[in-house]
């Protein structure tokens, strides 16, 4: 029985807010550090994670994929990171470019913003998901043909809008609960959707390596690529093995020491030793593999923490203000037709600002369960809701000018 | 244990501190008698109570651990300062202690320290002092009265072992008397829920009520007003406040010898008609300032512990609070600023008041916390450490 990999990374980094307080609110509309000394300065954390993470991973992935012609990746990667890296490494944005260049890598479609828009305003869910498609052409010479959305955030009716706007393939979390008795380990089609085929991660496989490598404490530790290997071949059903993780497991999540450029060094060559193995790009595995089955996922199923649901983002009251107000907005800024007001919204909008304001495991002291740049998901939300009120006068400004002409 | 007030005779944190701890002690199998300088007029089932002088006059005793300030001048009423008040303290303390058996010296506070050194000269026995704060944290963070330094710093010298109320506080007598780290045990201060009155019925401050029902926020702070609380700070940040938004009303309640200074200061700020002093309270109204309020605000300068803020919590009001405080290493559901940071606490106090969602989710996760609290912990940690120095004697 032949067997293939999905071997997928999600590449993203937010515009963090710089500290930003009331009485900065109608005088000073820069939200976002870019220093190289400021504390939340974005350039500084871009700086950080390339030379940790993005260059020394896409350095290895160019050496596999020159090494062995059978291996292929998969890729997402955020307009917010596009960007940043043409502003501070452009050799980073070469490095992705060259891998691309094999053209054993493919790019799946999101939201430029990495927003959760496609719950709030679809007009401009389908905006952010165009201006996406038309960065990955512009720098990659690639058209994504699969979806992902923000924090794989997936039900019935992203499916069929997926399905509706030509994309042959959505990608969704194999989260037990909603699979039933089915394996992730095949493709699916949603419920409601005529031609999309859904893939969907394997999160035991997956979370092994991008949560539990480098965990001593794991019964799995050390994990080598043999062990890893003879658990997909002990598996009992499937065609495919989608492993979907951050980018930034590599060298960031999981530290350089603790073996895990190793591991990626020796996965393709003892995979593709064994007969009927195989590395798939999406697009290969949706032409290639029969749909098993319907899946109907009526609630939101996301790839974050135990509930795998929208909670870390918008789970209390203070994240349901903020993006609410956030997306309030949206009618007076689009109709400014300014686009440092209309982009500044838009950057506002990337879910890591809701995460931040996740109170979920604060009281309990575990401040490692998540990343932040805050002390508390407090400061978070009256940071946010300070450069908020700022946004709101700017575009409040644009409508008193309106109101004048008409009343001229 | 060696103590300087007890609830109903309290005039802060120290006495309710002590009190709860005992609580807490005894339950978890300490037989305590507690010697106050003045005659208890309450006594409970769980320890013996003495007095070690027939007063039963506690005031000229009861604001005095705090006013450590004063006792090179005053005598007040009184024929005696602090300084002597401490003298006699300790000579009946020893007289007191010639009919008792006990393990252990456990002394809160430095006016106690001296009938501890005695206790041990007298009796051989071991000494444990229990630093509730140090005379930094009582000048605001300046080095304060000289004579009350040297107290602090020969005492915990000699002791056999010191319990800290917080981590910072544990750093500050590292710092300032060059004790060894290693004989210096931190020992949170808590609240037991179980003991805690919740406030009930008709809240006492009609008129904030009605200012509450026209749209305003009330801002609330307990303490004494006297320099280590930062309320100059808050007083500073309150104006910004009021310039963003009018309807919000300062609630200080407490008393001190700050407190004209800080009624000039709101007339001088152009906020006195924000701001009201209600003097100290206890009991119904003390609660009810801290329910009436929309957030309690302790912007302390130097605070050992600072139990307000989880008060507060089990009220149902969310806090900000300086990092300068011990509460701050465990209460983690609140709001958090530098002391000194006046733009930063206006900025949050804004924030929050126009967010009844983060209001709301701070006091429900406080309250969680709030709800776990206990002295349970402190009391096994400091019971094990009886067991080791008695120990240690025998």
């Amino acid at each position: 029985m032949s067997r293939s990999i999905i071997f997928y990374l999600h590449a993203h980094q937010p515009w963090r807010l710089r500290d930003y307080t009331i009485f900065e609110a109608t005088k000073s509309h820069n939200y976002f550090d870019t220093d190289d000394t400021g504390s939340n300065s974005n350039r500084r954390v871009i700086e950080k994670v390339a030379a940790k993470s993005y260059l020394p991973t896409n350095r290895k992935l160019k050496h596999l994929l020159d090494k062995h012609p059978e291996f292929k990746i998969n890729l997402s990667i955020t307009g917010l990171l596009l960007e940043q890296l043409e502003a501070w490494a452009p050799d980073v944005l070469a490095s992705f470019q060259e891998l691309a260049s094999t053209g054993r890598l493919e790019i799946a479609g999101e939201t430029y913003y990495h927003s959760l828009a496609f719950f709030y305003d679809r007009p401009e869910f389908e905006r952010q998901v165009e201006q996406h498609k038309q960065k990955i052409q512009q720098l990659f010479g690639q058209t994504p043909a699969v979806f992902r959305n923000t924090e794989l955030a997936y039900n019935n009716e992203l499916g069929q809008w997926a399905d509706q706007a030509g994309f042959k393939g959505v990608l969704a979390e194999g989260w037990d609960p909603v699979l039933g008795w089915r394996s992730p380990n095949y493709l699916y089609r949603p419920a409601g959707a005529q031609n999309i085929k859904l893939l969907l991660k394997n999160y035991r496989l997956s979370d092994d390596i991008a949560f539990r490598f480098g965990n001593r404490d794991w019964e799995g530790w050390p994990l080598t690529v043999d062990k890893f290997v003879n658990w997909i071949n002990g598996t009992d059903h499937g065609e495919v093995f989608n492993l979907f993780m951050d980018y930034e497991t590599f060298g960031e999540h999981q530290w350089e020491d603790t073996g895990i450029f190793d591991f990626l060094e020796d996965l393709p060559e003892k995979w593709l030793s064994q007969p009927g193995r195989s590395f798939m790009n999406f697009s290969e595995a949706i032409d290639k593999l029969e749909i098993k089955d319907d899946i109907d996922i009526q609630n939101t199923v996301t790839w974050a923490d135990t509930e795998r649901d929208l909670t870390a983002w918008l789970g209390n009251s203070m994240q349901q203000e903020a993006i609410k107000a956030v997306y309030d907005l949206g009618g007076t800024i689009m109709a400014s037709g300014d686009w440092q007001l209309i982009d500044d919204w838009r950057r506002l909008q990337a879910s890591d600002h809701f995460y931040y304001m996740c109170t979920k495991w604060f009281s309990d002291g575990d401040v490692h369960a998540y990343f932040s740049p805050y002390k508390s998901p407090y400061d978070a939300f009256l940071n946010f809701m300070n450069v908020y009120h700022d946004l709101r006068w700017r575009a409040s400004v644009f409508q008193d000018k309106i109101v004048q002409k008409e009343t001229v | 244990m060696l103590g300087w007030e007890l609830p109903p005779h309290n005039s802060g944190g120290l006495g309710v501190a002590c009190l709860q701890l005992s609580k807490a002690l005894a339950s978890s199998g300490a037989d305590i008698s507690f010697i106050l300088p003045y005659s208890p007029t309450a006594g409970y089932d769980f320890m013996k109570v003495l007095g070690a002088s027939d007063s039963t006059a506690p005031l000229p005793y009861a604001t005095g651990v705090y006013e450590s300030y004063k006792y090179l001048t005053a005598g007040g009423s009184f024929d005696l300062d602090l300084h002597d008040q401490q003298e006699l303290y300790a000579r009946r303390v020893g007289l007191l202690a010639e009919s008792m058996e006990f393990d252990i010296v456990h002394a809160h506070d430095w006016l106690t320290f001296r009938a501890a050194l005695l206790l041990r000269e007298k009796r051989g026995c071991p000494i444990a002092l229990h630093v509730h704060s140090i005379e930094r944290d009582r000048a605001g963070g300046c080095e304060g009265n000289p004579l009350v330094r040297e107290v602090e710093a020969t005492s915990m010298l000699l002791a056999d072992h010191v319990f800290a109320v917080s981590e910072r506080t544990k750093q500050m007598i590292v710092d300032d008397y060059g004790i060894p780290a290693d004989k210096i045990e931190v020992a949170h201060n808590s609240i037991d829920p179980d003991i805690f009155e919740f406030s009930d019925g008709d809240n006492s401050y009609h008129y904030l009520k009605y200012l509450k029902d026209k749209g305003w926020r009330v801002v609330a702070n307990a303490g004494r007003l006297t320099v280590q609380k930062g309320l100059p700070h808050l007083l500073a940040a309150a104006k910004q406040v009021v310039a963003y938004n009018p309807q919000t009303v300062f609630l200080i309640v407490g008393d001190g010898e700050q407190k004209e200074e800080l009624i000039r200061l709101a007339a001088d700020n152009g906020i006195a008609r924000n701001v009201i002093f209600t003097g100290f309270q206890r009991g119904q109204r003390l609660r009810d300032a801290f329910s009436i309020a929309d957030l309690f605000v302790m912007p302390s300068i130097s605070e050992p512990f600072g139990l307000t803020p989880f008060e507060a919590a089990g009220y149902g009001t969310p806090s900000l609070i300086s990092y300068q405080s011990g509460v701050s290493e465990i209460l983690r559901s609140c709001l958090k600023v530098d002391f000194w940071d006046i733009d930063l606490m206006a900025s949050k106090m804004i924030g929050a008041l126009r967010s009844q969602a983060l209001l709301d989710e701070l006091s429900r996760n406080a309250r969680i916390e709030f709800e776990k609290l206990s002295w349970q912990q402190t009391a096994e940690k400091i019971n094990n450490r009886y067991q080791q120095l008695a120990g240690a004697y025998a």
